[in-house]
């Protein structure tokens, strides 16, 4: 076992757990202001956004392959499918899409 | 008989937090097959390559720090990147924080463990109040995926079908896409949001940022300036 490794590992598990714990442990809603919480309730949409684009158009060297696998999943999505299936469906079509290219 | 159905509420919220979590499961499945691979071919052993997943829990983190380590990074230089690329789960965190039921601070602690971008976009779209039993179920079984198919990994590499492997590649975008499509047809506030975001990462990401403060910088500039443009005539997002 390779000792600065693990000590690695502690290290950013430190790092990763205080951004969040602190928050969740510390911040107090009610102390914090209307239009702060409001920005706050904003920040999964954005987040969203950031984590979709550009990530999907790298998950392959063909840049389609995203963007089949997304439009395949908004599809679903659109039509009130659930969650899973959603996922699911996404990853039937590219299997197909990547079985024929 | 009281105690019975509080009782019966928490763990049918711990339930149905395992099944929102089930998406992500299989959405981690391929990615932590591949981190335990390639912790493999960098060098580490199977012991430290669960413990990473165990202890840290951050895919981005992770993968960022086994090319690091490949290059004989130091190791204060590999805990400083890794604390700048998490920074963004201090605003998840707080904003998570908003939508979460009143709860002992040390369940809170234990389940903010949990909080990843995946774990967070699940829990923060969902409607009305989220929870901790449902919190509970929801970390547990993404955790328990990533975990798992870490040590998977490393034992096995990736026992998928290529095509298979690649197709699944896809699935946490598409969860992603499935979380936001819902909530765009209920309000259009909701588009301007990701769409902002979404170019404004991109626009960074080109820029050659890291990816730690390109996500959290399109994220607030995007959410603030919305909230200033449309904050006055709209409702605040639900």
């Amino acid at each position: 076992m390779n000792e600065s490794v693990i000590l690695i590992i502690l290290g950013m598990a430190v790092v990763t757990y205080i951004p969040r714990m602190v928050p969740l442990v510390f911040f107090n809603s009610e102390h914090i202001h209307p239009k702060v919480q409001n920005i706050l309730k904003n920040v999964p949409f954005a987040i969203l956004g950031a984590l979709i684009f550009p990530g999907i158009l790298t998950i392959n060297e063909d840049i389609w392959f995203g963007i089949v696998g997304a439009a395949a999943a908004f599809i679903a999505a659109y039509f009130g499918a659930n969650l899973i299936f959603v996922v699911l469906s996404s990853i039937a079509v590219l299997s197909v899409y990547a079985y024929f290219i | 008989m009281q105690a019975s159905t509080a009782y019966q509420q928490r763990s049918s919220d711990f339930i149905r937090g395992i099944q929102a979590g089930l998406s992500i499961a299989i959405g981690y499945m391929p990615v932590a097959l591949t981190y335990g691979l390639l912790a493999k071919t960098t060098g580490l052993s199977l012991f430290e390559t669960i413990a990473m997943s165990m202890f840290v829990y951050a895919g981005a983190a992770q993968y960022i720090t086994l090319s690091l380590l490949a290059i004989g990074t130091g190791a204060l230089e590999i805990v400083f990147t890794i604390f700048i690329v998490n920074i963004r789960h201090l605003l998840m965190s707080a904003s998570v924080n908003e939508k979460v039921e009143e709860d002992s601070i040390w369940k809170k602690a234990l389940y903010a463990f949990g909080i990843t971008d995946e774990t967070f976009t699940v829990a923060a779209t969902r409607e009305g109040t989220v929870t901790t039993g449902f919190m509970f179920g929801l970390c547990l079984v993404a955790y328990s995926s990533w975990v798992i198919f870490s040590g998977a990994g490393h034992l096995i590499g990736s026992a998928l079908p290529q095509t298979l492997q690649e197709a699944m590649g896809v699935a946490l975008y598409a969860m992603f896409i499935g979380l936001l499509v819902p909530s765009v047809k209920k309000q259009r506030k909701v588009l301007y949001l990701a769409v902002v975001a979404a170019v404004l990462n991109s626009l960074f990401t080109v820029m050659n940022f890291s990816a730690g403060w390109s996500i959290v910088m399109a994220t607030l500039i995007s959410a603030v300036s919305i909230e200033i443009l449309t904050g006055k005539g709209e409702k605040p997002v639900e």
